[in-house]
């Protein structure tokens, strides 16, 4: 049992204390836009914030995730209005399969949270996210594209 | 004992072919529904055919609602290469629609059998998804266009001449009355559609041919898109399976009640001879009870299979003593090397690669004796209908499959062992909702891989530099003697040969006095699938790395000793010549950067990519620019054609520098992307797209350029360090990206 702050409700799921936060967002919570990659917090696609902090949510207990702010890709929109990194996303028509895309703009609001203005080597440095489809070279023309927005 | 030539292989009974059930079965399913041969395309009729909202199909790719709202029918998968919007563009062009109330819907297989395969082939692969369905997709728009065009006529009492259509509305040029597709949609779908039908030259295109947004983008970047891994259902229980890691081995026991009383678990079931599935409450359960489960395999005749005894006799079949398929000849090759001048030999090879989709494998079912519906992701919607028809052993009539959106394809989703294994499980848990979803250590390790071979080359010069004779010898695995037997001819397998074949979609670009292709057919256990590109990727590798190593042999450029062979084969020439303007080849590279070209036919296009690259102590390589050719005859979307391109490099170059699934005691070493990488953004060059669209003919986009991704990359490596590099993945000779 644990009180997780999803999107800035408070949720009480029944799980063991060492469920990953990814499979208790999934499937108790019931917000499927974080995907399951590997598991392992090899990909990315997992990405969540909590307490600001992009974090690989499958590699997060729910013991260890209790009490803090937890963002999805579903509360990233603020009060019905689009995040930029979702607008320059859609502006850049940057995903193909999508799948990876939840994590992957995920860990890019909180880079352009805490460097508004990232350089490529920044990207290169900030964003690991594995996109087998291949769009990196949209991603990092829309993260521009949102720093500039 | 492994079997030892193509002929001992096809008596060995764990490479045996089988019969290809899933054709024999969607055979059946259509000659149940009253089709005897070929399609029926239905291009409307009197009989108003409604959607299930009630709006009326004009026919049966297009469906006008009261609001003007356009819904158009894609048959074939959308798995992020853009085809629904392709598909979508030339319906509406040929309807003259307004793009802005487009929208669009997957029909079920279900529906399209019962229809007599109305909306046609379903099949997503071999980069066919708009090049083999243009004709008719297009066909259904131009018609209904006319049908809505007649139905105002109708209303206006004026003849169809005198009107025309454009963004939606009829206008009576004449008296300069309109009405909308909306209005006369209805009585369009109780016309006979017209006989004649004359489609549009493509360079009056409108919507077509333009980079316009793809459909699906937004709810890709809200969390909204559900993909199969997101199916809920009321009641819903979840699966874990875990497959023998041996291929070819069987469940022996398990031991169900070491996991009685853990958390959610439901039941425990054997899936088929070789799988084991925990059900439970929700996924994690499932696994956690999985990974608990003490199971003792039947390891079977291949436990003993690594890499190294794969190789061996890959590498036997390179003996030109040994029996090989003839796929491509002419003149005498192996005269031609033994009287010449100068000779050049080289050996390559090429290993397993997992598809590995972002998505694990994943199927939900729910099955009772009345029904078995599926939920999934699939390249084949006919292909998971019918083998939930096998699995369920219900009538077509009781079957459908409902296809949702694909976490990545690359091929794997053609394949239905996880719509097969899905169905097996919700059998035995009647009227309950079971989602099976693979780990991704699953998903690793029960892959339908890229095929492995090995290729001896050998090229001859006459005293005056000329390459007389080329022998290209391919050993190795063939997919479609796994997968579809049916198709080799004789024995042989003809895709074995793309790229390096005499004519058709896949025919080589150049022309030798004495050239003979063959293949001597060695299928391990390894099960193999159709891997993005598929025998182009080897072949590519194999020719274009070895026509450097040619013109290193007489001190040519590597550009311009292609040409003098490209001569007759223009339309390669043309993307070839078209990289090398782009990238400057023949002007100085900047300090430090090396170039590499190559080309390739694939999928009914021509496609050529060169890389520049700088390398550091070695074997840090910076990729930092890519310029990559096509010509498919026609784009109908340049935006993701390009998207098509840079992709290619990605997947293409992944395999090449981190890919590579090895053997070790019979089962794929690889268990996730710790162990089979993929490129990141930091390794991503900048990919420029050159498209050359000829016309005349519709070739793919998905596939061919990820065959020149690696070549090209590879003969940069050595213009850079005079190294050449002939065994893959890079990370095993410590290559890796800078």
């Amino acid at each position: 049992m644990a009180n997780l702050k999803i999107n800035g409700k408070t949720i009480t799921v029944d799980v063991e204390d060492d469920t990953p936060l990814l499979w208790a967002i999934r499937e108790n919570v019931g917000l499927t836009g974080t995907k399951y990659g590997c598991g392992i917090a090899q990909c990315g696609a997992c990405t969540v914030h909590i307490d600001g902090v992009a974090m690989r949510s499958c590699g997060v207990t729910v013991s260890e995730a209790a009490g803090k702010e937890i963002t999805t890709i579903e509360g990233l929109a603020a009060g019905g209005v689009m995040h930029k990194v979702q607008l320059a996303w859609i502006a850049s028509d940057v995903p193909q399969c999508g799948y990876c895309q939840s994590g992957m703009i995920m860990a890019v609001a909180a880079l352009l949270k805490d460097n508004p203005k990232p350089t490529d080597d920044d990207i290169n440095d900030a964003i690991t996210n594995i996109c087998r489809c291949g769009t990196f070279q949209q991603v990092r023309e829309a993260i521009h594209a949102a720093a500039n927005a | 004992m492994l079997p030892r030539t193509h002929k001992d292989a096809a008596m060995n009974q764990h490479v045996m072919p089988k019969l290809n059930r899933r054709a024999f079965v969607i055979g059946t399913a259509t000659a149940s529904a009253g089709l005897a041969l070929g399609l029926d395309l239905p291009f409307g009729g009197p009989a108003v055919v409604r959607a299930a909202d009630g709006a009326p199909e004009v026919n049966a790719w297009v469906v006008i609602r009261p609001d003007d709202t356009v819904v158009i029918r894609i048959a074939r998968s959308e798995m992020g290469q853009g085809t629904l919007t392709g598909l979508a563009q030339l319906v509406a062009e040929e309807l003259e629609c307004d793009w802005s109330k487009v929208t669009t819907e997957y029909p079920t297989p279900g529906q399209s059998v019962a229809r007599k395969r109305a909306w046609g082939d379903f099949s997503t692969g071999g980069s066919r998804g708009i090049r083999t369905s243009q004709d008719y997709v297009r066909k259904g728009g131009a018609t209904a266009r006319l049908m809505l065009i007649q139905a105002a006529a109708n209303e206006w009492k004026v003849p169809a001449s005198e009107c025309k259509a454009a963004n939606s509305v009829i206008t009576h040029t004449p008296s300069g009355k309109t009405t909308t597709y909306g209005k006369v949609a209805e009585a369009a779908a109780k016309l006979e559609p017209p006989a004649d039908v004359k489609l549009k030259d493509p360079k009056d295109w409108t919507i077509a041919g333009k980079g316009l947004k793809r459909l699906d983008t937004v709810d890709k970047t809200t969390g909204k898109m559900v993909y199969g891994i997101d199916v809920k259902l009321p009641g819903m229980l979840n699966a874990a399976i875990k497959d023998c890691p041996v291929f070819g081995g069987k469940v022996k026991s398990f031991d169900e009640a070491k996991i009685a009383g853990m958390k959610g678990v439901k039941k425990v079931v054997q899936v088929g001879e070789s799988a084991v599935a925990v059900v439970a409450d929700t996924w994690w359960h499932a696994k956690t009870a999985l990974d608990a489960l003490p199971i003792v395999w039947d390891e079977g005749p291949n436990a003993k299979v690594s890499s190294e005894t794969i190789a061996t006799w890959l590498a036997e079949g390179l003996d030109n003593a040994q029996p090989a398929y003839v796929g491509n000849q002419n003149g005498d090759a192996k005269a031609a090397i033994a009287s010449a001048a100068k000779k050049v030999e080289a050996v390559y090879s090429y290993p397993y690669q997992n598809h590995a989709t972002m998505e694990p494998m994943n199927a939900t079912v729910l099955y009772t004796p009345d029904k078995c519906e599926v939920w999934c992701g699939t390249q084949n919607g006919e292909a998971a209908f019918a083998a939930a028809l096998e699995a369920s052993g219900l009538p077509a009539e009781k079957v459908d499959v409902h296809k949702l959106m694909l976490g990545g394809g690359f091929g794997r989703r053609g394949m239905t062992d996880y719509v097969r294994q899905a169905v097996a499980i919700a059998k035995q848990m009647p009227g309950t909702p079971i989602k099976l979803l693979w780990s991704r250590e699953e998903d690793m390790q029960h892959g339908k891989y890229h095929p492995i071979t090995q290729c001896k080359l050998t090229g001859a010069f006459d005293a005056d530099n000329n390459l007389v004779a080329l022998h290209y010898r391919l050993s190795g695995q063939s997919i479609l003697f796994s997968v579809r037997p049916e198709a080799l001819q004789n024995g042989m397998d003809p895709a074995a040969f793309q790229g390096v074949a005499q004519a058709g979609e896949a025919a080589i670009g150049y022309s030798v006095p004495n050239l003979l292709v063959e293949h001597s057919m060695r299928n391990p256990h390894v099960p193999p699938g159709f891997w993005r590109g598929v025998n182009v990727n080897h072949n590519a590798i194999y020719m274009e790395c070895f026509m450097d190593e040619l013109a290193l042999a007489v001190g040519q450029d590597p550009l311009e000793f292609r040409r003098k062979l490209m001569g007759k084969h223009p339309k390669h020439l043309a993307v070839l010549n078209a990289v090398a303007e782009r990238i400057g080849w023949g002007t100085p590279a900047p300090q430090g950067v090396y170039r590499g070209i190559a080309q390739v036919m694939g999928y009914g296009s021509y496609v050529a990519g060169a890389a520049e690259i700088s390398v550091t102590d070695g074997s840090k390589i910076k990729v930092h620019r890519i310029v990559a050719s096509t010509d498919p005859g026609y784009v109908v979307n340049p935006a993701q054609v390009e998207r098509q391109i840079a992709g290619s490099f990605v997947y293409g170059l992944s395999a090449l520098f981190y890919g590579g699934c090895t053997v070790k005691d019979g089962r794929i070493e690889q268990t996730n992307f710790d162990t089979y990488n993929s490129m990141r953004i930091n390794e991503m060059p900048k990919v420029e797209s050159v498209m050359v669209p000829s016309g005349g003919f519709w070739g793919g986009v998905g596939e061919p350029t990820i065959g020149v991704a690696a070549p090209a990359v590879l003969n940069a490596y050595f213009a850079a360090t005079g190294k050449r590099i002939r065994s893959f993945p890079l990370r095993n000779q410590n290559i890796s990206f800078a």
